[in-house]
C-alpha cells in the first residue's frame, strides 16, 4: 500500500475512533443511565472495533478501501462544494427552486464533457436545467403538493 | 391461498396503473448505470407519502423488481451493468450484442428474469405465512437477538471487512439512538436542534444512497463514459423462448440458486448472478463456450438475479428484519404508513400485503413485455451524461428528503449522513450495514429494554438472554456469520489493489 492511502486510512479512522470515544464516553457519564442502557451496549463494542481499525491504519495492516486520489479529490470538491452551498445556504436562502436552478445549472456546467466554447452546448445545457425545473416543479409543487421555502424569487 | 382473493385489487386502475408506471420507470432508472435499484426505492419514497399504504408498496415494489431486470440492458449493450445484480450477464450479453444478437440476449435475459421473478415471488407467497406465525414464538430476547443478526449478517457477508462491515453496523445503531429517549424521555446525543426528533429514517435512507452517488460521479470529472450502445438487429420473439426451452438447465439452477440466496440475509443480486453463472458453466457441456457469447450463461445470471427478489422480502415481512439493503428502503416505506412487517401486517392490514405480493407477480409479467420494448429507450437513457444524472439526483434527494416532514434538518441530516458515507466508502465501510443498523436499532433497544424488565422480574439478564433453545441458536448464527467472514477475510488476504485506488 502507498503512502498516501495509508494517512488517508489513519486520518480516516482515526476520526471513526475519536466518534466512538465521545459516544463511549457520553453513554457512560450522562444520566439517567437507563436511558443509556443500550447507547452503553453497543458503544463498548463501536469503540472496540473503532480502535481496532485505528491500530491497523497505524500499522499500515488495512486491506479493504482504496482512498480518494489526487485527481479525485480535485475533480470532486467544486462539485461539492456548489452543492454543500446549495444545500445548507441557497436552498433557504433563494428558495427551493431558483437554488435548485442555479446548482443544476452550474454542476451541468462544471461537469459537462460538451465544450464549454460554443454557444450550442451552453443553449443545450440551459435547456435540460428548464425541462428539470418544469419537471421538479410538476412532480413537488402540482402532483405532491409540498411547500417548499420559495424566498427571493420564486 | 389467501393471496387469490386479494388478486383483483392489482387491477384497480390506480393500482395497475401504479404498477405500470413503476414497471416502465424501474426498467429506465435501471439501464441507468450508478442507479442502483437501492438508491432507485430510496428516491421514490417521497411520492408514496400522498398515496395509501398498498399503492405506495405496488410501486416500490415494481420498481425494485424492474430496475434489477432492466440493468441487463446496459450490461449487454453499453457492457456497463445496470446495477452490481447484473455484472454476471455482462460477460455473455455483450459479446452477444457484439455478435449482432443484441436484440437476442436482451429478448432471453427478460424471458429468464420473469420466469425466475415468478419462481422467486412463488416462494414469497408459500413461505410468508407460514415464517409469519412461527414469528409469533418470539419474545423479546429473541427480537432483540434478531436484530442484532439482520446487522451482523450483513455488517459480515456484505462488506469487504468483517471489521468495518460490523463497525458500520455500530454507526448505525448508534445513530438510531440519536434524539429523545422513548422511555425516559432523556435527551441523547443531540448536538444539532434538527437531530431534536431524531435521525428521519427516509432522509437517512436518500442520503445514505444517492448523495455518495453524486459525489462518486463528481469524481470522475468531466470525462465522458465512452460508452456506444450495440446496433440491435431484428430477432423474433419465438426464437428467444426457443433458446430459453434448449436451457432449461440454465434456467433451473439460476432460479434454484437465485431462490436460496434471495432468502440469506445480506447476500446480494451481485452474488446470485455470479453463483448462478458459476454453477450453470460448471454443470454445462458448453462450458468451453461460456464468455463468448453463450445464451446459457445470460439466461443463468439473469434467472438467478430476479428469483433472488421475492425471497430477499422474506425475512422482512415475517420477522421486520431486512435481508437486503432494498427490503430496508421498502420497510422504511411501511413504517411511514404506521405498518410494521410481520404478523401484524398480515392479521391487521391483508389486503395490503397480499396486494403488494401479487403485484410482484403481476409486475414480473409486465417487465418482460415492456422489457423488451423499453430496452431501446432505457440503453438510450444509459448513455445520459453522469453530469446531468450527478444533478438531477442531487435535486431529487433535496426535493424528496424536505418532503418528508417539510422540515429543513431532514434536508441537512440527509446531506450529512450522505457526504459521511461517500468517505466512509472509500475508507472500506459499506452502507447497507449502517442502514440496517438505523433501522433495526429501535426494534433492537425496544426488545433489550423490555427484555430486561422481564428479566428483572425472574431470573436475571443472563439466564434471559443467553438462556433457552432460540436464543442459543441465534447467537450461534451471529456467532457464524461473523467468524466465517473473518475466516474467508483471512484466507483471501485481500489486498488494495491498484484498480481499487484509481477506481
Amino acid at each position: 500500500m502507498t503512502t498516501l492511502p495509508r494517512l488517508q486510512h489513519m486520518i480516516g479512522s482515526g476520526i471513526v475512533a475519536a466518534v466512538g470515544i465521545w459516544v463511549t464516553y457520553v453513554s457512560y457519564t450522562q444520566q439517567p443511565s437507563e436511558a443509556f442502557l443500550f447507547p452503553r451496549l453497543i458503544s463498548t463494542v463501536f469503540v472496540v472495533l473503532a480502535l481496532w481499525t485505528f491500530a491497523k491504519a497505524c500499522l499500515g495492516w488495512t486491506k479493504v478501501g482504496g482512498g480518494i486520489t489526487a485527481t479525485q479529490f480535485k475533480n470532486l470538491v467544486p462539485g461539492l462544494l456548489v452543492a454543500l452551498v446549495y444545500i445548507f445556504w441557497a436552498a433557504k436562502g433563494l428558495g427551493f427552486y431558483t437554488a435548485t436552478a442555479i446548482a443544476f445549472f452550474i454542476l451541468l456546467s462544471l461537469y459537462d464533457p460538451a465544450s464549454h466554447k460554443e454557444l450550442k452546448t451552453w443553449g443545450k445545457r440551459i435547456l435540460i436545467t428548464a425541462v428539470f425545473m418544469i419537471v421538479m416543479y410538476g412532480l413537488f409543487a402540482k402532483l405532491l403538493t409540498v411547500y417548499t421555502p420559495r424566498e427571493v424569487f420564486f | 391461498m389467501e393471496f387469490l382473493y386479494y388478486f383483483g385489487d392489482v387491477f384497480t386502475p390506480i393500482n395497475f396503473g401504479l404498477l405500470l408506471l413503476g414497471t416502465i420507470g424501474g426498467l429506465i432508472l435501471g439501464a441507468t448505470p450508478g442507479l442502483s435499484p437501492t438508491m432507485a426505492v430510496a428516491l421514490l419514497i417521497p411520492f408514496t407519502f400522498q398515496l395509501q399504504a398498498a399503492q405506495g408498496l405496488i410501486l416500490l415494489g415494481a420498481a425494485y423488481t424492474s430496475t434489477v431486470a432492466g440493468g441487463a440492458v446496459s450490461a449487454i449493450l453499453l457492457k456497463i451493468p445496470g446495477a452490481p445484480a447484473n455484472i454476471a450477464t455482462t460477460l455473455d450479453g455483450h459479446t452477444m450484442a457484439q455478435k449482432g444478437e443484441g436484440a437476442k440476449a436482451l429478448q432471453i435475459s427478460f424471458l429468464a428474469s420473469a420466469v425466475g421473478g415468478v419462481f422467486g415471488v412463488l416462494l414469497l407467497i408459500f413461505l410468508t405465512p407460514v415464517l409469519a406465525k412461527w414469528a409469533l414464538a418470539f419474545g423479546p430476547s429473541h427480537l432483540f437477538w434478531l436484530a442484532i443478526l439482520g446487522v451482523t449478517v450483513i455488517g459480515s457477508l456484505d462488506s469487504k471487512s468483517v471489521v468495518k462491515g460490523l463497525l458500520s453496523g455500530c454507526i448505525g445503531l448508534w445513530l438510531a439512538t440519536i434524539g429523545f429517549d422513548d422511555i425516559m424521555g432523556a435527551q441523547r446525543f443531540i448536538f444539532h436542534p434538527s437531530l431534536g426528533g431524531g435521525i428521519n429514517i427516509i432522509a437517512a435512507l436518500i442520503g445514505l444512497f444517492a448523495i455518495p452517488q453524486v459525489i462518486t460521479m463528481f469524481a470522475k470529472g468531466r470525462k465522458g463514459d465512452g460508452a456506444e450502445v450495440l446496433k440491435v438487429q431484428k430477432h423474433p420473439i419465438s426464437g428467444a423462448f426457443k433458446e430459453l426451452f434448449r436451457n432449461k438447465r440454465a434456467m433451473g439452477i439460476g432460479t434454484a440458486v437465485g431462490s436460496v440466496i434471495g432468502l440469506i440475509p445480506g447476500v446480494g443480486g451481485q452474488i446470485a448472478g455470479l453463483v448462478a453463472y458459476d454453477q450453470s458453466k460448471k454443470f454445462s457441456p458448453d462450458r468451453d463456450k461460456f464468455g463468448t457469447g453463450h445464451p446459457e450463461g445470460v439466461i443463468a445470471a439473469e434467472s438467478a438475479n430476479n428469483a433472488m427478489v421475492g425471497p430477499s422480502l422474506v425475512p422482512l415481512l415475517t420477522l421486520s428484519i431486512p435481508g437486503s439493503p432494498t427490503a430496508a428502503v421498502l420497510l422504511g416505506g411501511l413504517l411511514i404508513h404506521g405498518i410494521f412487517p410481520g404478523t401484524d401486517l398480515f392479521d391487521n392490514h391483508p389486503d395490503v400485503a397480499w396486494t403488494f405480493i401479487n403485484s410482484m407477480l403481476i409486475g414480473q409479467i409486465l417487465m418482460c413485455i415492456f422489457g423488451l420494448y423499453v430496452a431501446g429507450l432505457a440503453a438510450k437513457v444509459a448513455q445520459v451524461p453522469q453530469s446531468v444524472m450527478a444533478a438531477v439526483v442531487l435535486g431529487l434527494a433535496v426535493f424528496g428528503s424536505y418532503s418528508v416532514q417539510s422540515s429543513m434538518g431532514d434536508v441537512y441530516v440527509m446531506a450529512s449522513l450522505g457526504v459521511m458515507m461517500y468517505f466512509l466508502e472509500r475508507f472500506g465501510f459499506s452502507a447497507a450495514p449502517l442502514v440496517l443498523g438505523l433501522i433495526l436499532g429501535p426494534i433492537a433497544e425496544a426488545n433489550f429494554i423490555q427484555g430486561s424488565m422481564i428479566a428483572n422480574a425472574t431470573d436475571g439478564l443472563a439466564p434471559y438472554f443467553l438462556g433457552g433453545p432460540l436464543n442459543i441458536f441465534l447467537i450461534a448464527v451471529v456467532i457464524a456469520s461473523v467468524a466465517y467472514s473473518a475466516y474467508m477475510e483471512l484466507r483471501t488476504k485481500r489486498y488494495t489493489s491498484k484498480e481499487e485506488i484509481l477506481a
